[in-house]
């Protein structure tokens, strides 16, 4: 099939890759969907012994799965089973069919490890071309991706998609801002792929070295890998000229090309024929009904070599069935919201470090360092929200200063739904582990 | 006619301002007037010293968030109402007082008061018209 039969075109400057698989009908794709579970089902009893475990434990057979609506039934996956049969362990195919490996990142001790079957690659392949088409990508684009490449699966994605929708490929990997900045100027690089903390380390790059924005070729940017905020999407359009769209995607799952946003900007389509999508409650386990809030799990449909079930990807977000204008039947996962790891419960409240750092960030116009300390006097709890000095944020007068806080305090409160006492302190207060400040101290656990 | 202050944030906890007239003073810096104002939690302490860059610098290299703003210095006589007729005439020119403090100086009977103004401009020429002596930065910088 040539690019062009592949290819059309819907709501204005909408661009589909694949219009028979992202427009689907609800009906049919959920035949389809039930059919592809039923076969990963039956793949992972067949080859996986810990889904056998699992399934015996709960008195399964893959023939008790009839509807979609028995997915609830399935036991979920999680980081710890990758890491407990690491390093092969959870892999459905023998590794003579396995052509790629990756590994994701562990905070903690092993990384996991994750296979791809020949089939596997040209659906990722297939996938991400979709998602950065969505993003406006086409074959006439230069992609410059600036993941690293290596065992992450960022970089391999996007430069799949980017190939198979016919976009000039640069593989600059990440690195050495001055070299990029050069490259994406003489290149004339139209597509940025990045993290979007990276993207303004390289605006600020070129403030520094006195490249204007209208120097380079930027057209759209790719970014994902990491939690951003909208305020941190308005600052990179404003300093790199781009428009700057969102994806979604997990190694342990398949990498970028789970989700990402369309034009309309009102969410990131699941690829609903690949992935089967739930929002739980992250304390019961228990499905919510559309709409809600919670931790995202997706079940893989068409894996052959990794296949998970329910895997619990930590995420929180919410899904939104209601038709898109983009033409898209696919469900629209919301920008996640943090993980249900980092989700702090005060006075019975969810909160998300990521809220705060959106708030701190409006204000302070850059990154913050911060520091959130709870804790329980009396019954209650209390959060209090340390937000180191810098210049831009320093009064001489103390009328300002206090009036600063005050406006913190408040803008916290309508953001959380719940009081924090900002307590500002001396920069280099909050103590970093290898870079990293640690966001939550949590005393009420001592 | 404008003098050169820093000013720089402080936790209100033990030792912080002693840090920073220790950092300062091993820095070879002279401190001419000091003034702080706080809350229970932190303070703004500000500073005016004879190298006033260099001052700057070294406290931001300790870690220190430091600024620097304009202040107005005017010499009060030593007799009753001097100050008061310097604020009637803030007062009567509409000059907004942000916050000022005073010190006396080293040989003579005066005293000196630092002005902060939110319009230092302004607040100039009044007092100019008023007919009051505004000191230049140097001779507080070499007091
Ligand atoms: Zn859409």
């Amino acid at each position: 099939m040539s690019r062009n039969d592949h290819m059309q075109h819907t709501a204005p400057g909408e661009r589909i890759w694949d219009p028979t698989n992202e427009c689907m009908p609800r009906q049919e794709l959920e035949m389809l969907q039930l059919f592809r579970l039923k076969q990963t089902v039956r793949r992972v009893w067949e080859n996986v012994p810990c889904y056998q475990a699992k399934f015996r434990e709960l008195g399964l057979v893959p023939e008790d799965i009839r509807t979609l609506a028995d997915l609830a039934r399935l036991p979920f996956t999680t980081k710890e089973d990758l890491r407990l049969n690491y390093p092969y362990g959870m892999f459905a195919v023998p590794l003579r069919e396995v052509v790629r490996i990756h590994s994701s990142s562990g905070t903690t001790g092993k990384p996991t490890v994750v296979g791809y079957s020949r089939q596997d690659l040209d659906n990722w392949s297939e996938l991400a071309a979709r998602f950065m088409t969505a993003a406006g990508v086409t074959e006439d684009d230069i992609v410059h991706i600036a993941f690293g490449y290596g065992l992450f699966t960022g970089a391999f994605g996007l430069h799949y998609g980017a190939e198979r929708i016919g976009a000039s490929v640069i593989p600059m990997s990440s690195g050495n801002t001055d070299k990029q900045l050069m490259i994406m100027q003489d290149y004339r690089s139209s597509a940025l792929v990045c993290t979007p903390s990276y993207a303004l380390t390289m605006a600020e790059r070129m403030d520094k070295l006195g490249i204007d924005r209208s120097q380079l070729s930027l057209r759209v940017g790719l970014f994902g890998a990491e939690p951003w905020s909208e305020e941190m999407r308005r600052e990179i359009e404003n300093r790199l000229g781009v428009i700057a769209t969102d994806n979604y995607g997990l190694s342990e799952v398949m990498g970028p090309g789970v989700a990402g946003e369309c034009q309309q900007r009102c969410g990131m389509h699941i690829f609903e024929d690949h992935f089967l999508p739930e929002i739980i409650d992250p304390d019961s386990g228990e499905v919510l009904p559309p709409g809600s809030v919670g931790e995202l799990v997706l079940t893989s449909l068409t894996k052959e070599a990794f296949p998970v079930i329910r895997y619990r990807t930590r995420d929180i977000t919410s899904l939104d069935y209601a038709p898109c204008a983009c033409g898209r039947t696919l469900a629209r996962m919301r920008k996640t919201m943090g993980r249900s790891d980092d989700m702090l419960i005060i006075k019975g409240v969810n909160v998300f470090p990521t809220q705060i750092e959106e708030v701190l960030f409006q204000v302070e116009g850059c990154e913050p360092h911060y520091q959130l300390v709870i804790d329980r006097v009396g019954n209650v709890d209390t959060l209090e929200v340390q937000v180191e000095v810098r210049e831009s944020i320093f009064f001489d007068e103390m009328k300002k200063q206090r009036a600063f806080v005050e406006m913190l305090e408040k803008r916290l409160l309508s953001t959380l739904g719940v009081g924090a006492k900002v307590k500002l302190v001396e920069p280099t207060t909050i103590t970093r582990h290898e870079g990293k400040a640690k966001r939550v101290l949590d005393k009420r656990r001592l | 006619m404008k003098v050169e202050q820093i000013s720089i944030f402080i936790e209100n906890k033990s030792g912080r301002l002693a840090e920073v007239t220790r950092v300062l003073g091993e820095a070879g810096v002279n401190i001419r007037a000091l003034s702080l104002a706080d809350t229970s939690d932190f303070g703004i302490l500000r500073l005016i010293v004879n190298k006033t860059d260099e001052a700057k610098a070294v406290l931001k290299s300790k870690g220190f968030t430091v600024n620097k703003t304009d202040v107005v210095a005017v010499e009060v006589p030593d007799r009753p109402l001097g100050l008061n007729s310097i604020l009637e005439i803030l007062d009567q020119g509409k000059v907004n007082v942000e916050y000022m403090y005073a010190f006396v100086e080293r040989c003579g009977e005066n005293a000196v008061i630092i002005f902060r103004f939110d319009n230092t401009d302004e607040a100039i020429q009044v007092l100019t018209q008023g007919g009051i002596t505004i000191l230049k930065g140097e001779r507080i910088y070499n007091m």
